[in-house]
């Protein structure tokens, strides 16, 4: 369970996020929609700690992330597997090398990686890919060793923030069926999107964020702005 | 636990290699940090050698009137061993003193004549006295000028020659404090130099740091690998310091000789090979590692 209560955030007095309050259920799938700049990227930000609010708190199950010290926000994002907007891939490593770090992180052992690793890039059909750097990747790529990365540890949530933005819709709907089908075993997923078709076919419950504020929230809803 | 070193020792390597260029700009300042140390060792070396020179000039003679026996000469010789100011006493008996003249003296057969037409030895016997430091003659001096010694002494040579001591021994101070501040600046830009090289390696890094932060890395994960890399740095940028070294004391060793007379640079630097690269060795890392944990902690903040 995901819990926004009250929260708000500012850049330079300018608010990117006016006093949201939100419910996750774990096992949810959620879209969030809203123009860019509507604080869809912020409100991610602030789940896995990226940024702290100005004002309110946030929950993930009975764990203030807000209030969490330091020391254990590596735990915490572990629990989380992000798929950033831009990517953020280490360009000093490669395919493979990104996606296994996530893992070296969680401390899985060396045969899990050896097993899992390739699996995964097989499944967002990269395995051709895998010892080439970041740099030598294309925007979609990169963009799907970013989901693998998130993916590959199985974590309790996936974020995942324009995941199919550099994607042509073959490989979009692919990301898409991959997402619904880890939801089905129980993963929360939340997408941020612009895709207006993905939207309104899939019909999940649906937050749309205008200036910083939650203005819809339907479950089965559609894309309206 | 040893996985996750394994793993931390490994990407070490790995970024140490994989960013080839900045390996190679940052272990190229790093050695032009470790020359500042490499040439303050050298210069302390030269300076120590130099004024070592210059001390072991100052001595102080005590003369004594002829009728003096030599067992009393003696005597005074450990009177005055038995002082903590006294470096060396050497003792200079009346026939070693003429026969030094002599000797001094042999193509001046005006002198030599001279000499023949006396007869009878007519130098002194004399102690040629040391002092562990230049300003400690005046003690030794009053301490010869005491009322025990005064039938034994003619004379004591120190007045005559107080002002050169005193100009020698302004030069050794002023030479071991030159020493000091140069050192002491060598240190300070070896230092600047090593931490920004470090802290803009580092900088060119940060999103890569973020990067594994946010997918969950504990700050150590983060850190270990800048710091193998760090000490790889320090350890390449020692040996090849050493080796651009090398040629350079080779040529300039005569030159120095020339001005610091005494001193083998060459033959101090072959010598002592091993033992200045491990200087080099433990500086380079210590700087590098030292420069990575302060520079890598503001970007581990996320």
């Amino acid at each position: 369970m995901i819990v926004f209560e009250n929260v708000s955030k500012y850049y330079n007095s300018h608010p990117a996020l006016d006093k949201v309050n939100l419910k996750i259920a774990q096992g949810e799938f959620v879209f969030i929609v809203g123009q860019s700049g509507a604080g869809k990227s912020t409100l991610l930000k602030l789940l896995i700690a990226e940024d702290k609010p100005t004002e309110g708190k946030i929950f993930l199950d009975s764990e203030e992330v807000t209030a969490m010290p330091h020391k254990d926000l590596p735990l915490l994002r572990r629990r989380i597997g992000t798929v950033f907007q831009d990517f953020k891939l280490l360009t000093q490593k490669t395919a493979y090398e990104n996606v296994a770090f996530a893992m070296e992180v969680a401390g899985r052992n060396k045969k899990e990686i050896a097993d899992d690793v390739p699996q995964i890039l097989q499944l967002v059909g990269l395995e051709q890919k895998a010892r080439n750097f970041p740099r030598e990747l294309s925007g979609g790529e990169q963009q799907r060793v970013a989901i693998a990365r998130a993916l590959v540890h199985q974590p309790d949530i996936i974020i995942a923030d324009e995941p199919t933005g550099n994607l042509d819709p073959l490989n979009t709907w692919d990301v898409i069926r991959l997402l619904m089908k880890i939801n089905e075993l129980g993963t929360t997923i939340i997408l941020a999107t612009h895709d207006r078709e993905i939207i309104n076919t899939i019909n999940k419950r649906v937050i749309s964020i205008d200036k910083g504020k939650v203005v819809r929230d339907e479950e089965g809803g559609r894309y309206i702005l | 636990m040893i996985t996750t070193f394994k793993r931390i020792v490994i990407a070490g390597f790995l970024n140490f290699w994989r960013n080839g260029w900045l390996s190679t700009a940052t272990i190229s300042v790093m050695m032009l940090a470790l020359s500042m140390v490499l040439g303050l060792v050298l210069l302390s070396v030269l300076t120590e050698s130099l004024v070592g020179n210059l001390e072991n000039k100052i001595d102080v003679s005590v003369y004594f009137n002829p009728n003096t026996e030599e067992g009393e000469v003696l005597k005074v010789k450990n009177d005055l061993l038995a002082l903590k100011e006294v470096k060396s006493v050497v003792y200079v008996s009346r026939d070693e003193a003429l026969a030094r003249f002599k000797e001094k003296h042999k193509e001046d057969t005006v002198v030599l004549q001279a000499l023949e037409e006396i007869d009878t030895n007519p130098l002194e016997a004399s102690l040629n006295i040391k002092a562990k430091d230049a300003t400690d003659f005046p003690v030794v001096v009053s301490f010869l000028e005491g009322e025990q010694y005064k039938d034994l002494i003619s004379k004591v040579n120190y007045y005559e020659n107080k002002e050169v001591i005193a100009r020698l021994t302004g030069i050794v101070s002023a030479i071991r404090k030159g020493g000091a501040v140069a050192s002491a600046i060598l240190a300070l830009i070896a230092l600047l130099v090593a931490f920004n090289t470090i802290r803009i390696a580092i900088y060119t890094l940060r999103n890569e740091i973020s990067i594994m932060k946010l997918v969950g890395a504990t700050n150590w994960f983060v850190r270990g690998p800048f710091l193998i890399a760090g000490a790889l740095y320090g350890a390449v940028a020692s040996i090849a310091t050493m080796l651009v070294f090398y040629p350079f004391i080779f040529v300039l060793s005569p030159v120095f000789a020339r001005f610091f007379p005494g001193t083998d640079l060459l033959a101090y630097f072959t010598q002592n090979f091993l033992t200045l690269w491990f200087i080099l060795f433990v500086a380079g890392i210590v700087l590098s590692v030292a420069g990575s944990v302060i520079a890598i902690r503001k970007h581990l903040k996320i």
